[in-house]
């Protein structure tokens, strides 16, 4: 017989207060199954960062419950939650490279979770996998700036490095936060559009947080309104409605997209990505 | 008086703080017995003054010269080797008492505990090591070793390990946290996340000050030659026994070119780097 299917992540009445008291995610509910796709949405503050950051075990929730690929995080032996925490894949809005590092060095580190620390030193002395950087790079973009340091690159580039590392980890989730904000429109379309054609081709469960509604329609099949830390509304991309959006943004008073444009449901082709395995 | 006193709201403290001043240091004219006369004593100033002018013109002399070209790279050596050594000591150490990788902002570890309890007699050694001055430890080591430049390295090993591992962990301390710790949100241990998130950014400034203490361990070695630890300041003790003046004036002035150019090193090198 087989076991019960397992949630990629699945939070229950999950609550996360930060230092000053404000309530950043407010009991909230939510499970993910694996190898699904799904966007956040929301307005400025509703706690879309701070939900991925807690998915991501960067962050110890208040409140609540949350099981990630079927363990509670904080409950793990130090070995434990590291070896969990290798499956999953954090894309920083402004990624933290050190500004020295070289790019190189940077993606490989995607991997530290999985090397000894022989490998990570000897890698500082000669980089490991020049080859896996250089096609992780390649699929945002960025392979020429391969030996560039990290503070000689734009906000933009930095984010796409950010992207290479968590492609060249290969975890099993990818939890993307804001990963296009500094990118034009076409290759933030473009790029949404790898990461999604990623976690399809790999059954990897991906859950990004967008401003930007009409990327969030375009590219993903389920779509979580966020609001004051609640989920407003969790429904298959069809469903979703115009009335729902203009209440989800009604502070706001607009729909933000990534062209500033009048919202308008665009049509989008999706990138030839290249397929791993 | 009084008047001038009422006029400038500054004067009375500026008394104040002379009189306090002049209070501090008579008890330490007293108990040191300076008295710059001692000098003019006939008694003092004749062999001084022979053995001042015994220092124009300097020994040349070939055999001379090729002693002091041996020391000079000795006490060079010993500051290298020193230096190396101290690093060797200094770099675990501020590993280990480091508070940049304790694991509390990310997360309790279950071991946590037994680290921090780690981390404060790591504090204490290099305390330790570098509250006693190198040329105590060339001492003591020149009775255990015997004379020669080993006694200088322990020395120096010991006392700018200390002092390098103190400044290498403050300035982990400083550097900005994200990178490792997005490193480790990935999966990756606390050595590796300090090699790949703190190391690139520590890094420029760690090697700057390790170089401005290789400066000072060059000076540091011609000292701790007096008290036999071989180099320059051996041979230069040695000299002064004999009140060879020339002598010593060749070895002061090798001296001086030395440090000069160990500063201007230090000095190109920390300019490149930055």
């Amino acid at each position: 017989m087989p076991a019960p299917p397992v949630s990629a992540l699945h939070a229950q009445r999950l609550s996360l207060v930060h230092a000053g008291g404000r309530v950043a995610i407010d009991a909230l509910e939510l499970a993910v199954q694996p190898g699904e796709r799904v966007a956040i949405i929301g307005p400025s503050g509703a706690g879309k960062t701070s939900l991925l950051r807690v998915f991501a075990t960067a962050q110890r929730q208040s409140a609540g419950r949350l099981a990630v690929l079927g363990a509670d995080p904080w409950a793990l032996g130090g070995r434990a939650r590291r070896r969990l925490r290798r499956r999953l894949g954090l894309i920083h809005q402004a990624p933290p490279l050190p500004p020295r590092q070289r790019v190189v060095t940077a993606v490989l580190a995607g991997r530290l979770g999985r090397w000894s620390l022989a490998r990570s030193l000897a890698s500082l002395a000669y980089p490991a996998d020049i080859d896996g950087a250089r096609a992780a790079l390649g699929r945002v973009e960025m392979a020429d700036r391969l030996f560039d340091r990290c503070d000689r690159l734009s906000g933009g580039q930095a984010q796409r490095v950010g992207i290479a590392r968590v492609l060249y980890q290969g975890p099993e989730v990818i939890l993307a936060d804001e990963p296009v904000s500094a990118l034009d429109p076409a290759l933030a379309n473009r790029t949404v559009g790898l990461l999604v054609e990623e976690a399809r081709a790999r059954r990897v469960t991906l859950v990004a947080s967008l401003h930007a509604v009409d990327l969030a329609l375009a590219h993903f099949p389920r779509l979580v309104g966020l609001r004051d830390g609640r989920v407003q509304f969790d429904l298959p991309r069809p469903d979703v409605n115009d009335g729902l959006l203009r209440a989800l943004y009604a502070q706001e008073g607009f729909l933000p997209t990534q062209h500033g444009k009048p919202f308008a449901l665009p049509e989008v082709r999706l990138p030839e990505a290249p397929r791993c395995g | 008086m009084r008047l001038s006193l009422a006029r400038d709201p500054a004067a009375l403290p500026r008394l104040a703080l002379a009189l306090v001043a002049v209070a501090a240091l008579w008890p330490g004219l007293r108990l040191t017995e300076f008295d710059p006369a001692v000098l003019l004593d006939p008694a003092n100033a004749g062999p001084m003054g022979r053995f001042l002018a015994q220092f124009l013109p300097p020994a040349v002399t070939p055999e001379f010269l090729w002693l002091v070209g041996k020391s000079t790279l000795e006490t060079l050596a010993i500051a290298n080797v020193g230096i190396a050594a101290a690093f060797a000591v200094a770099f675990p150490l501020s590993l280990l008492t480091t508070r940049c990788l304790s694991l509390s902002s990310i997360g309790p570890a279950r071991n946590w505990r037994r680290f921090a309890a780690l981390r404060y007699p790591a504090r204490l050694l290099l305390v330790l090591l570098r509250g006693i001055p190198e040329l105590v430890w060339a001492l003591l080591f020149v009775r255990a070793v015997g004379l020669g430049a080993t006694a200088g390295v322990i020395a120096l090993a010991i006392t700018y390990g200390g002092m390098l591992g103190k400044v290498y962990a403050e300035i982990y301390e400083s550097s900005a946290t994200r990178p490792a710790g997005a490193l480790m949100e990935a999966g990756a241990g606390r050595l590796q996340a300090f090699f790949y998130g703190v190391l690139p950014q520590a890094l420029p400034e760690m090697v700057s000050y390790t170089v401005y203490r290789w400066e000072c361990a060059v000076r540091a070695s011609v000292i701790m030659g007096f008290v036999g630890a071989g180099g320059l300041g051996q041979q230069l003790e040695l000299s002064m026994r004999m009140l060879n003046g020339a002598e010593a004036c060749t070895i002061l002035l090798t001296f001086l070119v030395l440090v000069l150019l160990a500063d201007a090193a230090s000095a190109l090198f920390r300019r490149w780097l930055a």
